[in-house]
Order: C-alpha cells, then structure tokens, then sequence
C-alpha cells in the first residue's frame, strides 16, 4: 500500500480567543491518496479553511498530527501550492513578476523564468497582459494570474479553497474547465474545499461531505467519466443522483444542528 | 489601430482598450482655464496691493510690491538673497536626508520587534507630540546656533514622520501576502526584500511627502529663534529694522522654494503610484 500524500489522524485546531477556546476542528482523520482529486464540501464555519491551511503548514495542529507523504507537516510546504479564496498576488508587481516569483525565490536564473512565466501566463489564458499590474485585471484574470503562479511552483499538490467563489456563474464554470484541462494527465493531487456541490462534482472523483466541526457526514465516489464537459454534465443521471444524496445529506446536518 | 476588436474573439471578462482621439484643446481645455483664472488671481492681488499701499493701509506697515520687487533686486545684485538662501536649502536638505533615513531605518526596526514597539510606544508618541519649536532652546545649548541646530531640528520633525508612516505601512502589510511567500519557500531575507520592504513602500512614500514641508518648517523656525544667516533671519533682522519690503521679499524666496519642493514631491509620488493594493478582497 503507497503512502497517502496528505493524511491527518485524529486532527484537531482550536484558536485562543480572550478566555476561550473555539474549536474549529475536531478528531479528524482523512487520507488523500496520490493523483486524486478530492473535493471538500461543507458549509462555511465547518472547518474547511482551517483544514487547508494546516495542510498547507501555515498553522499547527492542536491536537493529533498531519502528515505529507509520511512525514509531520511542521513548517510552510513549498511542495504544494495554495489558492486561497481571497487574491495574494502581490500587488506591486505585474503579473509576469509574480508569476516568477516562485521561480525566483528558487533561484531559476533569469531567462529561464521568463520563458517559464509567459508559457504559463500564455496557459491560463493571459496572453498579451504580463505587463498588467492585478489592480488593472479584472477579478477573473486575477484568478488566472494566481493559477498560473501558483503553477510556476511546480507543486505535486494544490489547496484550493473556494477559488471562484467570488466570480459569476459563466466565469466559474470557464474556470472550472481551464482547472480541470490544467489538472487532467498532470499526475497532480487536488483538494478543493468549496460549498458548491455542483463544482464539488463537476471537477472531483472524490467527495468529503464534512459538517460541524469537521466531522465526516459522507465520503463518496464520484465515477463520472473523464474527461468531463462542465456543461453536459448537468443532465447526467449519475450526476443528478449524487447531487440529490449529497445535498440531503447537508440538510440532515442542517437539521441536526438546529435541533 | 482603432478598429474595435471583434466581440467574438475577446473574453467577456477582457479589458478592451480603444484610442480615444482627442485634439490638443479637448484634452487640456480646464487646465489651461485655471491657469489663466490663476495669473489673474495673482495680478488683481498685485495690483490691489499696490494702489492700497500708502492711501489706505500705512506703507511702513505693508510696504508694496515695486519696493519688495527693488529689495529682492538689491539683494540678489550683491549676493545677500543667494548667500542665505543657499544656506536654508542646505539646512532642509541635510534635516531631511538625516531625519528620512533614520526614521525608515527604525521604523523597519521596530515592526520586527513587536514586543519592544509595544513597550516604547507611548514614549514614541510622547516625543512625537512635543511641538518641535520648543526643542531649539534645547538644541541651541547642545548644537549651538550655527547649523547643526537647524538641520538637527529640522530632521527630529522629518524622523517622526517617516518612523510613523514607515511602521504603520509595515503592519498595513496582508499576511496573506506573506503566507503566500511563504509557501514559495521563502526564507525571512526573501520576505524582506519581496514582500516586506515593496509591501510598505506606500507608507514609507507618504511619510517622505508629507515630511517635505516640515524639513523647511524646522529650519527656518530655527532660523528665527536663534542665527546669523538664512532666510529666516533675513526675515528677523529685517523686521527688526521695520524694513517691511525685506521681510516680504524673504518670504516670496521661502514660499517659492516651498513651492519647488511640494512640486518636486508630487511629481516623485505619481511616478511610484502605478500599482495600488488590490481594491477590497472579500
């Protein structure tokens, strides 16, 4: 049996807030195999951003432990790339600059990075705008710009917290399609935390319904073949079926939690 | 390359960009009218000045505009207006230097440190809300009254500001921003160099702008407590002769070299404001 690329056993965070601890996650343990796209699918205030950024390294575990590839998460990972859901491109620098400074931080020589940063500007669909700063792109090129830093990286993993959620419907669904073109063949593991269960299974073979405090209401399979067409795929029976389990499932959360 | 590009072939989401042509006129027209609104401002307070001067107002008191205009020629002619106004710009641009490097250098300082910020911040404010006219008493019996007194009242105004802006700009900084790098993999020099330092440079901009005025500010206020050469005391000792003219002719020199100054600042900070932090992110 290989070793699972991230792994969390009986994970806990909580944060110090005046005299009390609120606890954001709780005894949580999941295994994210290679080269699998797994998706995270939860309300907001469930958790889902603690757990990426302590997969991330960003933030230490209170309790229980988290593993990269065998190993105790303890510092930031430059091994995987994270797009959080607010933009941090750094805003003083075009999006050429950023898109090289992965590269750079690395110690890429000079022309290399360039060629390196207009293939992969080129790639998310931002030709011809390397010289813009992100306060001149609209909110949907900056995703692309941040997709294509964070791709510069060369991460064997991406954390993607609610990348689009901020974009409209049309933009989400191109998005959605460049991640998924970007992904499929790439041997790359995802994990993609959002409250969409449409883009949950558009884009993932794997669902984790997740409910308060991290807990796992469900972990299902999602055998919908590849490669997808975002658009088709509405109709599917598949598709309709798994929607239909998932979303009762949170509402069974909903109600339990209300009750 | 004015034709519109074919809506086909941009992305909804794209900037299209169209050259806007626009004669000389339509593009400088309120410019040029405030301009002009501008000289005659200038003229109408000219001349009132000249016509009340002497019927109306005593001419001691205001003296005029011939009379000033025949001082700052007498002054320029044999070299006193070059001399002292010399030494002024000397005073604000050593006070300056020293004041802005000093105050960068420790307000970078600081934010590294959070605890001891926290522990000298009401000693800082304290410093800061003296005003700084009643420091040259001080700095008289530590410098003496040449011009290590002004350049050094002059900088204790710029440090101020430049500290607090450039600490203010460094805390300003998204740690989103620096988590981000993080994850790249860098280490705390990348951090400085490529996040912190580019991060905080509008707020160490704006503590350079605004302290400009206060460098002649604390010069010249040295300059009349205490000094034998400068504009400002061009201007004490000429109000101490009731010689009216000079006092105004000193004044026309300071407020133009104001002026040069606050011109040559706005330029500097336009050239450094193409990029801007990321308007709100959600």
């Amino acid at each position: 049996m290989t070793v699972p690329v991230l792994q969390t056993r009986e994970l806990g965070k909580s944060f110090l807030k005046d005299d009390r601890y609120i606890v954001a996650l709780r005894r949580f343990d999941l295994a994210v195999e290679q080269g699998s796209f797994v998706c995270v699918l939860g309300r907001s205030g469930c958790g889902k951003s603690t757990l990426l950024n302590l997969m991330a390294g960003l933030t230490r575990p209170s309790e229980g432990d988290i593993r990269y590839r065998g190993s105790p998460i303890t510092r930031p990972n430059p091994a995987v790339g994270y797009l959080t859901q607010s933009d941090t491109l750094m805003p003083w620098r075009d999006v050429r600059r950023n898109v090289e400074m992965p590269l750079e931080i690395r110690g890429t020589p000079g022309a290399d990075r360039h060629a390196r940063a207009d293939v992969l500007i080129d790639q998310v669909g931002l030709h011809g705008f390397g010289q813009h700063y992100p306060r001149e792109l609209s909110g949907g090129m900056r995703r692309r710009a941040s997709l294509a830093r964070m791709l510069a990286g060369e991460p064997d993993t991406l954390l993607l917290d609610e990348p689009f959620a901020a974009l409209d419907a049309h933009l989400r669904a191109e998005m959605q399609r460049l991640l998924l073109a970007l992904w499929d063949g790439s041997g790359r593991t995802v994990v993609f935390v959002t409250h969409d269960i449409d883009e949950a299974l558009v884009l993932s073979d794997r669902v984790v319904l997740l409910g308060p405090l991290g807990r796992i209401l469900a972990d299902l399979a999602v055998g919908l073949p590849r490669p997808r067409d975002v658009d088709d795929l509405r109709g599917d029976p598949q598709f309709v079926a798994l929607r239909k389990r998932l979303s009762a499932a949170l509402k069974d959360a909903a109600h339990d939690r209300d009750s | 390359m004015t034709a519109i590009p074919d809506p086909d072939t941009v992305w909804a989401h794209d900037l299209v960009e169209i050259p806007a042509d626009r004669s000389w006129w339509a593009k400088h027209r309120s410019t040029v009218l405030v301009v002009m609104c501008r000289l005659v401002v200038l003229a109408v307070a000219l001349i009132a000045w000249q016509l009340m001067s002497g019927p109306v107002v005593d001419r001691t008191l205001v003296s005029s505009p011939t009379q000033v205009w025949h001082q700052l020629v007498t002054w320029s002619a044999d070299g006193t207006l070059w001399r002292n106004t010399w030494i002024t710009i000397k005073e604000v641009a050593l006070g300056y230097v020293f004041g802005a490097v000093t105050g960068a250098v420790a307000g970078f300082l600081i934010t590294s440190a959070a605890l001891l910020a926290r522990v000298l911040d009401p000693f800082i404010m304290g410093l800061y809300s003296i005003p700084k006219v009643a420091l040259a008493p001080l700095f008289i019996v530590w410098f003496g009254i040449g011009l290590e007194m002004k350049v050094v009242l002059a900088a204790a105004t710029v440090f101020f500001l430049v500290f607090i802006n450039t600490a203010h700009g460094v805390r300003e900084i998204d740690p989103a921003l620096l988590d981000a790098a993080r994850l790249m993999g860098a280490n705390r020099r990348d951090l400085l160099f490529k996040v912190t330092l580019p991060g905080s440079m509008s707020g160490v901009i704006t503590g350079l702008r605004v302290s400009v005025p206060y460098a002649l500010i604390g010069a010249v206020i040295g300059e009349l407590v205490a000094s034998n050469q400068g504009l400002g005391y061009l201007i004490n000792n000429s109000a101490s002769e009731f010689d009216t003219a000079g006092v105004f002719a000193a004044l026309i020199v300071l407020s133009v070299i104001a002026a040069i100054l606050n011109q040559g600042v706005t330029l500097l900070s336009h050239r450094s404001s193409r990029w801007k932090p990321l308007p709100g992110n959600e």
